[in-house]
């Protein structure tokens, strides 16, 4: 069982977590819509690394950004984001 | 076999029986040991060729003796009698033949072995399906080895959480000194093992200065924890581990009403002292009963005290079949002779005469025992009588936890096997598996088609060359071509001779010919243990509304929706569905009813930028709405397309409340809080869910005010508004709106108070000739009014055009879904509207197909279903092509699958008070 | 000339040993050029270079596969077959492709054990039966086979469900496909690959593509690790891996690759008749003619090329199909594998030409290509022999996200883990 470090609760099962999307695929609403729709609907995917938005949804229901690798699965980097991680 | 192999000795108290027979088994016998101690030696046919079989092993690697043990819904079939222990009344049976074991019809298949190779059944069977289908039926009947069970499963299964610094698999010598040592160095420890008594190779090979047992009550006393009957089935990410431990042998009754625990466990490190599985050596007939592996018979002589021959051959390549001459030599039996496909090896114990350059090539017997063993000797063939085999091709390390893992393996020349190597876990394989004996590889001896590599599927040396000559050259077409390692034993005694036999076609070493990969489980693992609970419900909790067991009270027909369940009527006696949904939906159109409504997505969204926030996930105007009013709204996916549906209201300067579906209120909870805290964090507002916090009453009908009026003291607010209020004696959200199409009130209350504003409104409305009403009574009034709902017309597929919608939305734009409604196919004409129809014969089907004329392609369909409530006469909503434009038309809805039919004439979907008199002020 | 396959032939063999097989397939170097090159080995990729060859008469073909042919997800799928999809573009694509998996095994000679034993979508309250009626009446209006059946008449198909009414879920009734059924996986792909060989098609295993060849604007061919192969038109077709074969040529695709669990359990005597789906919980169980019961359910529900599931997802699947069939519970589960599987934007295939000249996409077939293998090479090879979708495959064109004409049968919109 795969473990997401979350950064307020520490090393969790994955089956806390769940995946919202890429970062990349993250439509802004103050966008032009073909920049929109570019985002919505085309993907990287790529064999290895990929930031990725998820939620520890039945933990503390944080969310944050995954730097994680596709095929070895390891997590690069976890960044908080939401209100509380506001600079 | 010829008779009992073993002198009783008084203990044999444990009565079983097998195919009918009753026998006696000493305190620890496996059934196989038991077998073999009261001269059973035949015990199995085989899957295909329907040849006879025995038992080869001691092990879980065990190919052959595979039975059905227990009764009724807790009999598991394909159980191995080597991992089966014996209890009293224990009833087996063996798999696979008809009428009995010893005479098996179906043995008439191994004459036409010649034309049934590997793969035959891809080069016949032509024709129609139809045709297949009827061979199909026969070889389905022939496949397959034990029965399932037909009733259900008495048992219960459990699951635990564990947690440890240091797991250790296995008992043998190196597990045990591992445990200990973690034990004793203060570290939380896990030790376990499969068998039902720890020791491993020691139980078969003792070592004076190792007790196991006493080891194990160190380790315990240390607070390790030890669990035998115990398998690691799957090694996770992370060290996360899952065990299977039986707490009752297949068959038997647990005593505590659980047959099996899976454990879930995360380690701090792991320590794999798996050990070796044998390897087993090709010859002709290698699969006859009487050949066993070598440390097989060893572990039946001096575990269990069986003597499983008399007058023994051996075959081997390496030194630890010699240990097996002597065990024998030790119990009375003579060694014929010892084979020794080397040039030379080690002393032989006295009296047995050593044969080098020597190997196996063909045995035979009668089905129940073997008779003779032909070798080639230097060369030359030479006979023996003999009633056993012992073989040994060297040793292959048990390691597949590793692998699992992500571990790679290195290859040793030496002994022709793969050494577990490096790990990318805090994992390490420690004691035997890292250091087999040295094993050459040896060419065997004997007919290729008779040589047998898997047992289990029948696939000889032969079926191998066979899919080599037929190109499926990679180890894994040639495993797919030929079933080989796909049997219950998965291989675990066929893998490394099938690769060396590949290796040397693709003339390769066999680290070059390729591996396959390596997954969960190690052995089979019981379906129902790893359903758990979640077998009795589907893994499915039940969500109660607050006020379920007031409703239950009145024995209401409840409503599944997802994991909730609702009111769907409340039918008198001698009411069915229809008939109460009709008096009641009656009752709101004419006096008044209360409903349940708990079940509502519920947001309290406050602060600053509230209205912005609400004005994202919208796509409607919220922003200006006053304080005290509430408008209808709904929300669009980012693709444009309308997922859920609801009303919107400001309950003070800086706060709203949201209301939305049942449905979608896990996704529209989802949807909100990755605006809120991912889109937009900057913003400041917060969103609290209160789904739950809120227990929700819809009060409806012409007297709804009036009633209102009643129990809150004071005038209600007027459509669409929003009042605080206080309903005996509890504080209250009013909201002023209709879904049924009366004049109507959402009443809020905070869920531990609800009853008695339930208990407070149902005894005023009755007092009018009211009466609460259900979900299929709502379905009634809100279809006639041309309310949409989720699920129904909001199908994920339209537009707020499409619904009719189109005027609300917020020309502003920039709220979520405003870019995919652009695009071209969203706005094109002829796209499925919303429209009403009217039936100009009886019943509309729901889900039913709009057509133009017979036999032509739908053009819509019919989403909801009702009846005009006072009026009478069929109506629907339908979702049909350019709907808007076809009022007036007759179409036909069919539904072939029903065989129902209604010719309508498309209209408004608005079918009551269009206007909205009823409740407009 | 190679030995057809017959009962014949196969008693000729009984004699001689059988040593009269040929290799099913030649082993040939790739050439220079060829007219048209197919990424990808699987079941989609041989089926198409084989209607290339058979029914457009396009014989100088290549298929390039990575490792070694049916590898991917044609080997590791739970085998079933239908057409009963509630939107008419894919209910009428699938059922082109059911009518030729009735005559695939004579048509490849090779017994693909096509098997059409039935397939039923179990409905657990009333509106999961209007949603399984408005299906069925959709597919009959588009003459596709498909009837409702109630609890006896269930019952008597497959005895071994539990049809009480105190269950968690209780059954109400079904839609069942008679049609459809299910087939020997790896049959299909060694099928199609032996007859396409027989046409003169070079399949070349151990040859993966790292890039492709540009000739101006237009993609003239592609870079392999046994050398650069030039071709008249390519056609990507690696199902899970199509993110990142497209990233090469620069190209973002609406999908993302997730992980696809399935077991199957030690064979027993028959049991479980047809195929049995639900229309509301998430799993699938059918009986393999070795007598395993093959099963599934939901995706790991995040994007990974690992092939490597939580065990959590498979106890949930287990758990499901246990309550509605109690006699699962003592059998074991044998073999677990995993898949790449390529979720597209609106759970629909996408097949017709890229966004580059020269350059065509079949991907996007999320859990559900197994069953499209001959339609999905039908379609594919006209589109690569014409340059241009057939009408069958017109609907599931790339441009589609964009202009918004999605085909979207579970109705959940552009992200793939709400799928």
């Amino acid at each position: 069982m795969y473990q997401i470090t979350c950064p307020h609760c520490g090393p969790r099962a994955q089956t806390e977590f769940t995946y919202e999307r890429t970062t990349d695929s993250v439509v802004d609403p103050a966008s032009d819509a073909a920049t929109a729709m570019q985002a919505l609907f085309t993907r990287a995917n790529p064999m290895g690394l990929d930031d990725e938005i998820w939620r520890h949804t039945y933990g503390c229901r944080a969310w944050m950004v995954l730097t994680r690798h596709r095929v070895t699965h390891e997590i690069h980097a976890v960044k908080a984001i939401g209100p509380e991680a506001l600079p | 076999m010829s008779g009992p192999t073993r002198t009783p000795s008084g203990e044999e108290a444990i009565p079983f029986t097998f195919d009918g027979t009753t026998y006696h088994a000493r305190p620890g016998d496996t059934l196989a040991a038991a077998l073999l101690a009261n001269g059973v030696g035949l015990v199995g046919r085989s899957f295909k060729y329907h040849r006879p079989r025995g038992i080869m092993t001691a092990g879980i690697e065990e190919p052959n003796a595979l039975v059905t043990v227990g009764k009724g819904g807790r009999a598991e079939p394909n159980t191995r009698a080597t991992d089966l222990f014996v209890y009293p009344g224990m009833v087996a049976t063996s798999q696979n033949r008809w009428p009995s074991l010893s005479f098996d019809v179906a043995a008439i298949f191994g004459l036409a072995a010649p034309a049934l190779s590997a793969g035959f059944y891809y080069k016949t069977f032509f024709g129609p399906a139809k045709h297949w289908m009827r061979y199909e039926g026969f070889i389905r009947r022939a496949a397959g080895l034990g029965n399932a069970p037909t009733e259900p499963d008495p048992d219960n299964f459990s699951q635990r959480a564990g947690f440890c610094d240091v797991l250790v698999v296995g008992s043998g010598p190196a597990g045990l000194k591992a445990a200990l040592e973690a034990a004793e160095a203060g570290s939380r420890v896990m030790l376990v093992e499969q068998d039902a008594a720890p020791g491993g190779s020691l139980l078969r090979d003792p070592d004076p200065a190792i007790d196991p047992a006493a080891m194990v009550e160190q380790i315990k006393a240390l607070g390790g924890e030890v669990l035998l009957r115990t398998t690691a089935s799957g090694y996770w990410d992370h060290n996360f581990l899952t065990l299977t431990q039986r707490l009752a042998e297949p068959g038997a009754v647990p005593p505590h009403g659980f047959a099996q625990r899976l454990w879930h466990v995360r380690a701090g490190r792991v320590v794999l002292a798996t050990g070796l599985i044998e390897r087993p050596v090709p010859f002709a007939n290698n699969d006859h009963p009487g050949v066993m592996l070598s440390q097989a018979v060893r572990s039946y002589v001096r575990r269990w005290g069986v003597l499983p021959g008399k007058r023994v051959v051996i075959a081997t390549n390496n030194d630890d079949t010699y240990l097996t001459a002597q065990a024998l030599v030790d119990a009375g039996a003579e060694v014929v002779a010892l084979l020794d496909a080397r040039a030379s090896g080690p002393a032989a114990p006295a009296g047995v005469t050593v044969h080098y350059d020597a190997r196996p090539s063909s045995v035979s017997g009668r089905k129940h025992a073997l008779r003779k063993v032909t070798a080639v000797i230097g060369g030359s063939e030479q006979s023996f009588d003999a009633d056993l085999i012992a073989v040994s091709g060297g040793f292959v390390p048990v390691s597949h936890l590793h692998m699992q893992a992500g571990g790679k393996l290195t290859w040793s020349e030496e002994a022709q096997a793969f050494i577990p190597g490096e790990t990318p876990q805090a994992c390490e394989t420690i004691g035997s598996a890292l250091t087999p004996p040295a094993a050459p590889a040896i060419a065997p001896a004997g007919k290729a088609k008779k040589s047998f590599v898997d047992f289990q599927n029948d696939v000889s040396l032969a079926d191998i060359d066979l899919a080599w000559q037929e190109g499926y050259r990679s180890v894994e077409h040639l495993k797919r071509y030929t079933t080989l390692g796909m049997a219950t034993d998965q291989g675990k005694t066929s893998n490394m001779v099938a690769l060396s036999r590949l290796a040397e076609k693709q003339g390769v070493s066999v680290p070059q010919a390729g591996l396959t990969t390596f997954r969960p489980p190690f052995t089979p693992v019981t379906m129902g243990l790893l359903a758990g609970a979640g077998a009795r419900n589907a893994g499915a909790h039940v969500r109660r509304i607050p006020l379920h067991g007031l409703h239950e009270a009145y024995v209401p027909i409840w409503q599944p929706l997802g994991y909730w369940f609702r009111p769907r009527a409340y039918p008198y006696a001698d009411e069915n569905l229809a008939q109460a949904a009709l008096r009641e939906a009656r009752t709101v159109r004419t006096v008044a009813g209360l409903s349940d409504v708990s079940t509502l997505g519920k947001f309290e969204v406050s602060g600053p930028d509230a209205a912005a926030l609400l004005e994202l996930v919208c796509a409607t105007t919220v922003g200006k709405l006053a304080v005290g009013r509430g408008r209808y709204t709904f929300m669009c996916r980012e693709d444009g397309f309308v997922f859920d549906d609801g009303t919107v209201w400001r309950l003070a300067e800086n706060r709203y409340l949201l209301t939305s579906s049942t449905g979608g209120a896990d996704r529209m909870a989802h949807v909100i809080s990755y605006v809120r805290n991912s889109l937009r964090p900057d913003l400041k507002c917060s969103v609290v869910n209160v789904q739950e916090h809120y227990a929700g009453i819809a009060l409806a009908g012409p007297r709804a005010r009036a009633i209102l009026a009643g129990l809150i003291g004071t005038q209600p607010p007027r459509h669409m508004g929003y009042a605080p209020g206080v309903l005996a004696g509890v504080p209250v959200h009013v909201l002023a709106a209709s879904y049924s199409g009366e004049r109507a009130f959402e009443i809020h209350i905070e869920a531990t108070h609800a009853a008695q504003v339930w208990r407070a409104i149902e005894a005023a409305t009755r007092a009018e000739g009211g009466a609460p009403y259900g979900l299929e009574a709502m379905e009634l009034l809100r279809i006639e009014k041309g309310h949409v709902v989720v699920g129904g017309e909001v199908d994920g597929r339209s537009t707020p055009h499409d619904l009719g919608l189109g005027s609300m939305l917020n020309k502003a734009g920039g709220f979520i879904g405003a870019a995919g409604l652009t695009r071209p196919a969203l706005g094109a004409p002829n796209r499925n509207n919303l429209v009403g129809l009217v039936s100009l014969d009886g019943p509309i089907p729901e889900g039913g197909m709009l057509i133009q004329r017979s036999g032509q392609s739908p053009q819509g369909h019919v989403t909801a279903a009702a009846r005009r409530i006072l009026e009478g006469g069929a109506i629907a909503l339908a979702l049909l092509q350019g709907g808007h434009k076809r009022h007036g038309e007759e179409l036909i809805v069919t539904s072939p699958t029903r065989g129902e039919k209604a010719r309508v004439r498309v209209t408004s979907p608005h079918f009551y008070d269009p206007a909205g008199e009823r409740y407009r002020d | 000339m190679k030995t057809p396959y017959s009962a014949f032939s196969l008693l000729r063999g009984a004699l001689n040993g059988q040593k009269h097989w040929e290799p099913a397939w030649r082993d040939p170097e790739p050439r220079a050029s060829y007219d048209v090159i197919i990424i990808g080995g699987g079941g989609h990729g041989l089926a198409t270079a084989y209607y290339l060859a058979k029914v457009h008469g396009i014989r100088n073909v290549a298929v390039l596969e990575k490792s070694w042919i049916g590898g991917g997800n044609v080997g590791r799928n739970t085998t079933l077959v239908r057409s009963n999809y509630r939107l008419p573009q894919l209910h009428n694509f699938f059922e082109f492709g059911l009518k030729l998996w009735h005559n695939l095994s004579d048509d490849l000679n090779y017994n693909v054990m096509f098997s059409p034993r039935g397939a039923m979508f179990l409905g657990h309250n009333d509106g999961d039966m209007i949603k399984l009626a408005e299906r069925g009446d959709a597919m009959r209006c588009d003459g596709i086979d498909a009837e409702l059946l109630s609890p006896k008449q269930i019952a008597k198909i497959e005895p071994l469900l539990d049809l009480s009414r105190s269950a968690r879920f209780p059954i109400d009734g079904a839609l069942i496909q008679w049609r459809a059924g299910t087939a020997r996986h790896d049959a299909v792909a060694w099928g199609y690959a032996r007859a396409a060989d027989a046409l003169g098609v070079d399949i070349i295993q151990k040859c993966e593509v790292t890039g492709f060849v540009k000739d101006g604007n237009k993609i003239t061919g592609v870079e392999t690790t046994r050398g650069r192969i030039l071709a008249g038109r390519t056609g990507i077709c690696v199902a899970g891996h199509s993110g990142h074969v497209a990233g090469l040529a620069g190209l973002r695709l609406p999908i993302e690759s997730q992980t696809l669990q399935a077991l199957v359990t030690e064979g027993v005597k028959p049991m479980v008749q047809s195929v049995v789906m639900s229309q509301s919980l998430h799993f699938y169980v059918s009986q393999s003619d070795k007598g395993g019961i093959v099963m599934g359910g939901d995706p790991d529900n995040w994007p990974s090329y690992a092939r490597r599931g939580q065990p959590t997802i498979k106890e949930h699947a287990i758990a499901q199909a246990v309550s509605v069939m109690p006699a699962l519970s003592r059998l074991r589960m044998l073999r677990t594998w995993s898949g790449v599987t390529d979720m597209s934007f609106d759970g629909s295939p996408i097949i017709g030409p890229s966004p580059i000249d020269g350059l065509y996409l079949n991907a996007g077939w999320c859990y559900g290509g197994f069953k499209a293998t001959p339609a999905s090479g039908w379609t594919y090879a006209h589109t690569l022999a014409t340059g241009k979708a057939h009408e069958l495959n017109a609907p599931f064109s790339l441009e589609r996200f964009m202009t918004g004409a999605t085909i979207d049968e579970t109705a959940v919109g552009p992200m793939p883990n709400h799928r």
